[in-house]
């Protein structure tokens, strides 16, 4: 097989298969490359400028070898220069070692900027609202300390209010990942990890588990609802007028192994639950604090927090059940 | 009595699925087709004497290379098995707990068995060659390993008929790999398989360190030493320090699912992160030390095929030592989601970037090789050149994915699969094959046929793309690694049919390959020159297939690529014939003790894994009992007459 040959078959090949990726962010199943909300876009935004930085090597390196492996191929006819011992030339490996350190500078001052941004609330100018996620063996349970409700497999959340996110487990670790909102946390005992997202506008959007977790992992997976406001707020007051009160023996039924594929909704659960889970497990050690809703207003104490060791469960006074 | 073992027969041998009834049978017949072979034509004393008991480097690294390329079958039926579950939505072709046992062994078998053996068989067919050696360091000890890996991959295959296979991911993250999840021999399997062949690619990296820095031909500084070998360098050097990680972590493991201790346990104060932690520092190292070696090859093939010497080549060692240092600062980056801090997130993103670039200057480096050279297209030229575009994406995604933030997006998506397999398929894979291929006649004394060879990698590099590139897409469609199943809903069907029919393409690569050896044993062209390739480092200036003892007389080198300037001196003239001196050999004596020795290490697995603990006993026993009889021999070397290496060589076409 000739080497023109060979070259034109491996290029039809990449692009085809750069055309798949490129194109498919057209449609709306490509829900990663679909943000709708700010989380989602500083990191949609993020994936174009590394496509982009990276395509800056990629396409010229990919020309440059398609050139030469035809050029210099090795036929009677071929009359390229062949200098055989040709092997060092200063400025070429200036350029090549030069030219990446400048792109991974560019690219690091960008991963620094949004890894510190989207580590605060999105939305300065509104107040977010705590939601406590866990991951149960296989399913999701959230429990809304402010409104002292609780689901599971099924989250409600108000449009343009950032949500933050409480994130734990009575299970192995899994990943709490809603695309469309934005990228995801671990869910692990014994810690409560954090996540803000916030939906711009009113919405369905899938939640996946994105951590394997064992037999029924597949199944672990959840929808999300985005209303306005006031419609949450009425969904809330249904769910407190026709919903059980999750019971202590509830949640232990809940958390025992196996897959639920229904939704449920409890007009109340345990106080301090979600608290006594994380607590369980971390065993007197702060692997990572959880925060008072109260105190996230402003990002100083954001800031202060990460550092304080402030123990999980302990200030139940001051949670406003 | 009869009830009992009924019942016990139940538990201990994998029962229910069709497919693995039809495994045990096909298994059955083959040790006995095996049995039979071997006493019909009378071979077990030979099979002793020429191969269980050999401490030939070239040897070791044939069984090396058909050990992984028989993993490489096993663990490419489990990637069919699992295409063929996800071809479709709500396919019932395999269960849940089947289809994780099956990417767990997948996952293990390429990384530990398959990619790990692969480069090991590269390391002893080819190092002691080109520094101009007779053997490695410690050739016993080169035994050791390789038995140790054999009987570790043996003890982790069997988990599939006896007592079932591990299931809680390739790394087997706990909690979900303690007992309170994963009860039963099956995460043992995992721990004492890799546990038992580790320590032996621990030995092996020790032992091609000191054959690298000690057992060069006189004149062979390290600033001409082949880049090959300065690859296995820099693998070994990452293998001395990430292994003993492995075996530690494992081993923790172990003691929390056997001795009830609590290092990563969700309850009773353990730290599941520390394990995610300590098997990451492994684990990253990991995939360079078998992609460094890739690169070595190619810098060896290139050089060669376009008749030009490597460009850069100070440059190319640099790379390859600042790897070797670069791979231990970004595992972190396999955890960007578990919600630390934002300084300690941006420190693992900048570092596992940087680490980009030194392997994009080697990029460079190739193709200024190949640049004003003169390019011929046989069998490894074809794979290194077909790396060049697959591994430059699969760097660009890999950048991609070091973007910490963007990370969150794509963390265990199928766009790390599609980046991880480009990588490690188009750099791993491609690199190994095309080393095969250009080594080949070195060990065998033929080559492969090129035309099937063609085929098979037409079929592979089309395949790979069919495969993998619809699994970006779906990483953003937000498909997860280790779905057994999904839902009509997701819009995730056609990417996913089109990925198996790509993974089957590749399977009939691998298959043209199979027919291309077996084909090439009777037909292949015979290399009579012992320099097929025309070829530049040492290896080539002795005759196909080397001889036992390689060297008749070590050789004095004079530069980098010392073979073509010998060639190049003899062809204007200026060469000056030194009268060959043949002295008689030292060469180190055969042993069982290796072979027996790993056997009584596959006994302390198997015991463990069921908690037998009298079997583990034993095995201990006599895994000390052969140290302490090796320890008291005395009678280990021997020297080959002159008269022997005379015919020998006389043999193979050279007169001395």
């Amino acid at each position: 097989m000739s080497g023109g040959k060979m070259l034109r078959q491996i290029h039809f090949w990449i692009l085809a298969a750069l055309a798949t990726v490129l194109l498919s962010g057209c449609g709306s199943d490509y829900l990663v490359l679909n943000p709708k909300g700010p989380v989602a876009e500083t990191q949609y935004n993020l994936i174009i400028i590394s496509v982009i930085l990276c395509a800056i090597i990629i396409v010229p390196v990919l020309a440059l070898t398609a050139f030469i492996v035809y050029r210099y191929r090795d036929t009677p006819e071929n009359k390229a220069p062949y200098k055989p011992t040709w092997a060092h030339n200063t400025t070429l490996e200036v350029i090549w070692w030069g030219i990446p350190i400048v792109i991974i500078a560019v690219l690091g001052y960008f991963t620094l900027r949004d890894t510190y941004a989207l580590k605060e609330n999105p939305n300065k100018e509104v107040k977010p609202m705590t939601i406590q996620v866990t991951a149960l063996d296989w399913k999701w349970m959230f429990t809304y300390p402010d409104q002292n409700i609780a689901t599971v497999n099924y989250l409600e959340i108000p449009a343009g209010v950032p949500i933050h996110f409480q994130v734990s487990a009575e299970a192995p670790m899994n990943s709490f990942w809603v695309p469309e909102l934005g990228g995801q946390i671990y869910a692990m005992a014994g810690m409560a990890t954090e996540l803000y997202l916030q939906a711009d506008e009113p919405g369905e959007f899938a939640g996946f588990s994105a951590n394997f977790s064992g037999e029924g992992f597949a199944h672990m997976q959840f929808k999300v609802v985005a209303k306005p406001q006031n419609e949450f707020d009425q969904w809330v007051k249904q769910v407190k007028g026709t919903t059980p009160a999750m019971s202590k023996q509830d949640y232990d039924e809940l958390k025992k192994p196996g897959v639920l594929k229904e939704e449920k909704m409890y007009s109340a659960f345990p106080e301090g639950l979600f608290e006594e889970i994380v607590q369980k497990y971390s065993h007197g050690h702060d692997m990572h604090h959880v925060m008072h809703p109260d105190e996230e207003a402003t990002t100083k104490e954001t800031e202060q927090g990460s550092d304080m060791s402030q123990m999980p469960g302990m200030d139940h006074s001051k949670m406003n059940h | 009595m009869w009830e009992n073992l009924k019942e016990f027969a139940s538990t201990f041998f994998v029962t229910g699925d069709p497919l693995i009834y039809g495994a045990d049978v096909s298994i059955a017949l083959t040790m006995v087709a095996i049995v039979f072979v071997l006493t019909k034509y009378k071979k077990w004393g030979w099979l002793w004497r020429e191969w269980l008991t050999t401490v030939d480097h070239k040897r070791i690294g044939i069984m090396y290379l058909i050990a992984s390329l028989l993993m490489l079958f096993r663990g490419g039926v489990d990637a069919l098995l699992m295409r063929l579950q996800l071809a479709f939505p709500n396919v019932e072709f395999l269960h849940s707990d089947h289809y994780n046992a099956i990417f767990t062994t997948h996952g293990t078998i390429m990384i530990l068995f398959m990619a790990m053996p692969m480069m090991f068989g590269l390391f002893n067919m080819v190092v002691p060659l080109q520094l101009g050696a007779r053997d490695v360091a410690y050739p016993f000890l080169n035994a050791v390993s390789f038995w140790l890996f054999m009987f570790g991959a043996m003890l982790f295959n069997l988990s599939f008929v006896i007592g079932g296979s591990p299931d809680a991911g390739w790394l087997s993250y706990p909690p979900l790999s303690q007992n309170d999840f994963s009860p039963g021999p099956g995460q043992n399997f995992w721990i004492w398989g890799i546990q038992i062949s580790g320590i032996g690619s621990l030995a092996t990296g020790i032992n091609f360190i000191v054959t690298i820095l000690k057992m060069r031909a006189p004149g062979m500084k390290l600033s001409n030493m082949p880049l090959f070998s300065w690859s296995v360098l820099s693998s070994s050097i990452m293998i001395i320090f990430a292994f003993p990680i492995l075996t530690v972590t494992i081993a923790l493991l172990f003691l929390d699912r056997f001795a009830g201790a609590h290092f990563f346990t969700m309850g009773g104060g353990g730290n599941p992160m520390m394990y995610l932690n300590l098997i990451w520092m492994w684990g990253h190292p990991e995939v360079y030390i078998v992609v460094v070696p890739a690169f070595g090859i190619f810098s060896e093939v290139v050089a060669t095929f376009s008749k030009k010497t490597i460009f850069g080549y100070k440059s190319m060692v640099w790379a390859l030592m600042s790897i070797a240092v670069a791979s231990f600062f970004t595992w972190a980056h396999h955890f960007f989601t578990m919600g630390t801090s934002a300084s300690v997130i941006v420190f693992f993103a900048i570092s596992t970037m940087v680490i980009a670039i030194p392997t994009g200057v080697k990029i460079f480096n190739w193709l200024f090789t190949m640049f004003r050279g003169r390019i011929s297209f046989k069998q490894p030229m074809l794979w290194t050149i077909a790396f060049i575009p697959c591994f430059v994406v699969g760097g660009a995604t890999g950048v991609m994915l070091a973007v910490a933030p963007a990370d969150y997006q794509y963390h265990n998506s199928y766009f790390l699969i599609a980046h991880f397999h480009q990588v490690l398929i188009g750099g791993v894979v491609f690199g190994y094959l095309a080393g095969i291929y250009y080594w080949w006649p070195k060990l065998f004394g033929f080559k492969l046929d090129e035309k099937l060879g063609k085929w098979g990698f037409w079929f592979w590099n089309i395949g790979f793309y069919v495969c993998f590139m619809p699994q970006y897409a779906l990483g953003f469609m937000g498909m997860t690694r280790r779905y057994y199943t999904y839902g009509w809903d997701r819009g995730w069907a056609d990417l996913n049919l089109i990925s198996t029919v790509g993974a089957f393409l590749m399977g009939i690569g691998f298959i043209f390959q199979v027919w291309q050896i077996a084909y090439s044993i009777k037909h292949g062209e015979r290399d009579t020159t012992g320099d097929p390739w025309n070829a530049r480092t040492l290896e080539w200036s002795i005759p196909s297939p080397a001889p036992f003892y390689n060297f008749a007389v070590v050789p004095t080198v004079k530069g980098a690529d010392d073979w073509w300037l010998t060639k190049e001196a003899k062809a204007n003239g200026t060469y000056k014939e030194e009268p060959a001196q043949l002295e008689p050999i030292h060469m180190p004596k055969n042993s069982g003790i290796p072979f027996i020795m790993s056997i009584f290490w596959f006994l302390v697995g198997f015991g463990f894994t069921f908690g037998w603990v009298w079997i583990a006993v034993i095995g201990f026993i006599g895994v000390a009992l052969c140290m302490w009889a090796r320890s008291f021999q005395y009678d280990t070397d021997y020297y080959v007459p002159v008269e022997e290496v005379r015919s020998t060589e006389a043999s193979l076409g050279r007169v001395y």
